[in-house]
């Protein structure tokens, strides 16, 4: 019994540890950002390994999401006769949730584990020290373009995913349902708000861009520097980060459309 | 990492993509392009009941929108729901006795605003109050009248 106490008290002084020291990690990040101002070429560098090489991976799935809504969202509609509003349906659920959450997802499975991978492998075969011998600082070398580049590419990849999953609904409603594209055009424009759905969205996948590539830059750079070490900190890259997103995600829901 | 040129460009292009997709997503997806409330002109009505109308519900004159209801508020001296509507500045010619009623978009649709003009010289400015209203159709009151007719028969 005392035992477990004792386990318990550990695992939780463990956690609040962890909690505190991803948070001072997350300010000394923040102060680095002027120096990554300075020198853009490191941030394109890292826009394109977090954000261009999760292009495809992003319109293929914003494509098919957006075609089974269309597929789903018109056999419950029909029922009432209301095919015409398949365009709200598909683009409200998009650019409300599923763009933002499922980006956020796929996300943290392609650039956040490659991310804790990589700054991980970097401590495992002590480059971060080889940098502070040169007086190079890491945090400001390393981390802090890579989140930056997380906290900008999330945004883009959320708003094509959404559009993209649009066009998918508008051809498998206008194109394979025979839905009349004139209403699924207008119905959508007169239901879907710029503040309330699209900005809203928008805010939402800032968030999860911010909270998933903290997580994979603090777990890469807190990982052990073994070959173990590295592959259970990118594991736990992906599980806190799903964890991160769904919770976070009923909180924003809550204060954006709660009142609804 | 080697910062190659064709990477320089591909970034690019993906922050271009992403950009399209925003315009995409405001402009032909959501209201955007059709949201201009920043002209336009107010005027207000009075409804005995607004049934369920919401703010920025569409206010329409033959079937056309020619603008939005800004707000509602309820007057404590008279019971009556006050409502705002900004009309676009387009169409500044509607006759000062025109009369509001609040109508449903379908069987089970939104409410909204219909217009109908009246006869009047003079035209309705900034600040206009309309005369003649007409409340929303309440459907459990008309159920009621039904069945309360039916029994008297």
């Amino acid at each position: 019994m005392l035992n477990y106490l004792q386990r318990l008290g550990a695992t939780s002084l463990g956690m609040f540890e962890r909690l505190g020291r991803g948070s001072l990690f997350f300010f000394s990040i923040l102060l680095n950002i002027p120096s990554v101002i300075v020198r853009p070429r490191l941030l394109v560098a890292q826009m394109y390994s977090v954000g261009a090489l999760s292009f495809s991976l992003i319109v293929i799935s914003g494509l098919f999401v957006g075609m089974v809504l269309a597929l789903q969202g018109f056999y419950t509609l029909s029922d009432f006769g209301a095919e015409g509003m398949l365009g709200v349906m598909v683009s409200a659920s998009l650019i409300r949730e599923l763009g933002p959450v499922v980006t956020a997802l796929l996300f943290a499975g392609r650039a956040g584990s490659a991310l804790t991978a990589e700054i991980g492998l970097m401590k495992a075969t002590e480059q971060l020290s080889g940098m502070e011998m040169m007086a190079v600082d890491p945090i400001a070398r390393v981390m802090a373009p890579r989140f930056l580049a997380g906290l900008l590419s999330m945004p883009i990849l959320a708003t094509l995913f959404s559009a993209v999953g649009v066009l998918g609904g508008y051809f498998i409603g206008v194109g394979l349902l025979g839905i009349d594209e004139g209403g699924f055009w207008s119905q959508m424009q007169a239901k879907i708000d710029f503040d309330e759905d699209v900005v809203n969205g928008l805010i939402k996948s800032v968030v999860f861009g911010w909270v998933v590539t903290w997580i994979a830059i603090f777990e890469g750079h807190d990982a052990i520097p073994t070959s173990e070490g590295v592959g259970r900190a990118t594991t736990r890259t992906v599980v806190h980060s799903a964890f991160a997103i769904l919770l976070l995600d009923f909180i924003l829901t809550a204060l954006m459309f709660g009142d609804i | 990492m080697h910062i190659s040129r064709s990477m320089e460009i591909l970034v690019g292009f993906f922050v271009a993509i992403g950009f399209v997709a925003m315009f995409f997503l405001s402009m032909e997806v959501s209201n955007l392009s059709s949201v201009n409330t920043e002209d336009g002109y107010d005027i207000t009505a009075s409804f005995e009941n607004i049934g369920s109308l919401k703010v920025r519900a569409p206010v329409a004159m033959a079937g056309v929108n020619i603008g939005r209801v800004k707000s509602i508020k309820f007057d404590s001296e008279t019971f009556e729901a006050v409502v705002t509507m900004n009309i676009e500045t387009k169409y500044n010619q509607l006759p000062s006795d025109t009369n509001a009623s609040i109508l449903t978009a379908g069987l089970l649709g939104e409410q909204y605003i219909g217009l109908e003009p009246g006869g009047e010289e003079d035209v309705l400015k900034n600040g206009s109050v309309l005369e003649l209203t007409q409340s929303a159709v309440v459907l459990e009151q008309l159920i009621g009248q039904f069945l309360f007719n039916s029994d008297s028969e």
